[in-house]
């Protein structure tokens, strides 16, 4: 059943605390995805 | 006079279907200039915007966008491996535009009138003015960093050698002209937030339609390449041949991890407008699809091509978001937009209409063809080959 919000401020607190759940989520997704992308790639060697 | 076998040449069986489209699509086109719009299309007062505005437009500016992400990573990065596809992303991307203002001509009708609004009758409160005057303006960058080709083909040395200087100005101003308006195109539809399914429609529209610009043109690079690869193999020199695969790897690289970001945002889209509940509705369904069948898969198949080195995934996997990009920007103009009406009074384009769109992209590829084959895209000019443009 679709939740009611009784005021902007509800709805405002109920989505953003779920967004920047996800954002922190994501940060640490991203990264972890970049390094499964580049994983292969051959080393670059600076000596 | 024409020999047996020069004649014979041109009756390839792709010259005779694309010389029926064009004629099919010249017949059209006399009947919307002279009957109007309702002869030829199934627009109405609900859906003035059709598959001309979803297709030959929104995936048109989507998919020439290889141009200045090409463009940029070569001469702003510094990234010189990626030279080689340069000038066919530029040749595309001058080719979409330029198809873009040509099947605008058919919505809009009077085409002696279309320089009014940049030079006559400025609406410069409206953000179709501003996509005008960034389509116009990157359509004349697009054509000067185009012509060095042209100028070489024709041997005038001076003049290429003058535009040749300009090329890293041209490619900020083309960075920046198409950050303006691959935006813009996203925010046109903000101002239908009760037409547009909530689902699609979110206040970060420019946001997601540049951002999926930017994929949508390294995969319409890879894929162009990956055509002429096999049409124009012989056209291409030693340089582009050793170069391809490298240019692949890294487009795929690049073009996966943005898709990862686009998928990442477009969650935070739903998240902050609380529309999770749509998503166990049928168009949520569809949703996904799009979302994670035709961007997380591709962003997927493309990371593990470029682990595994696997070229003919990531070519297959360039098709596969091409086809996510237009079933995105379609979704966005067409499917998902007046979701509210009756089927009855839903927009389904004429076989006319689809014809138009077939034929513009037809003309697309002849005019890429005749280009490709003639003028030094593919393949370095021996006069040339000292400096690079």
């Amino acid at each position: 059943m679709e939740h009611i919000y009784y005021s902007l401020h509800d709805f405002m607190l109920h989505s953003k605390t779920i967004t920047y759940l996800i954002m922190g989520v994501i940060l640490i997704l991203l990264p972890l995805y970049w390094r499964f992308l580049t994983g292969r790639d051959e080393k670059n060697r600076y000596y | 006079m024409t020999t047996h076998s020069e004649s014979r040449s041109l009756l390839t069986p792709f010259n005779v279907v694309a010389g029926i489209i064009v004629m099919v699509g010249i017949v059209i086109t006399g009947l919307r200039f002279f009957s109007g719009l309702s002869t030829v299309t199934n627009l109405d007062d609900n859906n003035p915007w059709g598959l001309w505005i979803g297709f030959d437009l929104l995936c048109g500016v989507a998919l020439a966008a290889g141009g200045y992400v090409t463009s940029a990573s070569c001469y702003i990065f510094g990234l010189k491996k990626y030279h080689s596809a340069v000038r066919p992303a530029i040749l595309t991307a001058f080719l979409g535009y330029a198809l873009v203002v040509f099947a605008l001509h058919y919505d809009v009708g009077r085409p002696w009138r279309l320089p009014y609004p940049i030079f006559l009758s400025q609406g410069t409160t409206s953000l179709l003015f501003e996509v005008g005057l960034c389509v116009f303006m990157y359509l004349t960058v697009l054509l000067i960093e185009y012509s060095p080709a042209a100028l070489e083909w024709l041997g005038y040395k001076k003049a290429r050698n003058i535009i040749v200087r300009m090329t890293l100005a041209l490619t900020i101003l083309g960075v920046v002209l198409s950050t303006l308006h691959q935006s813009s195109l996203g925010a046109l539809y903000i101002i239908a937030p009760s037409k547009l399914h909530p689902l699609w429609y979110s206040s970060y529209l420019p946001v997601f339609f540049f951002i999926s610009s930017m994929f949508s043109g390294m995969s319409m690079v890879i894929f162009e390449g990956s055509l002429a690869h096999r049409y124009l193999h012989h056209k291409m020199d030693k340089t582009h041949l050793t170069e391809s695969e490298g240019v692949v790897l890294g487009f795929a690289k690049a073009a996966s991890f943005i898709m990862a970001g686009y998928v990442a945002i477009k969650v935070i889209g739903i998240s902050a407008d609380n529309n999770w509940h749509y998503l166990a509705t049928p168009y949520g369904v569809w949703f996904l699809v799009e979302l994670i069948g035709f961007v997380a898969l591709p962003s997927f198949a493309y990371a593990i091509g470029v682990r595994e080195k696997k070229i003919q995934l990531i070519r297959w996997t360039a098709l596969w978001s091409v086809l996510g990009i237009v079933l995105n920007r379609l979704n966005i103009s067409l499917i998902a937009f007046n979701w509210q009406l009756p089927t009855s009074e839903r927009y389904f384009p004429s076989w006319m209409e689809i014809a138009i769109s077939i034929f513009i992209v037809t003309i697309g590829v002849l005019v890429y063809r005749f280009v490709v084959n003639r003028m030094p895209i593919l393949y370095e000019h021996p006069d040339y080959q000292e400096h690079h443009s």
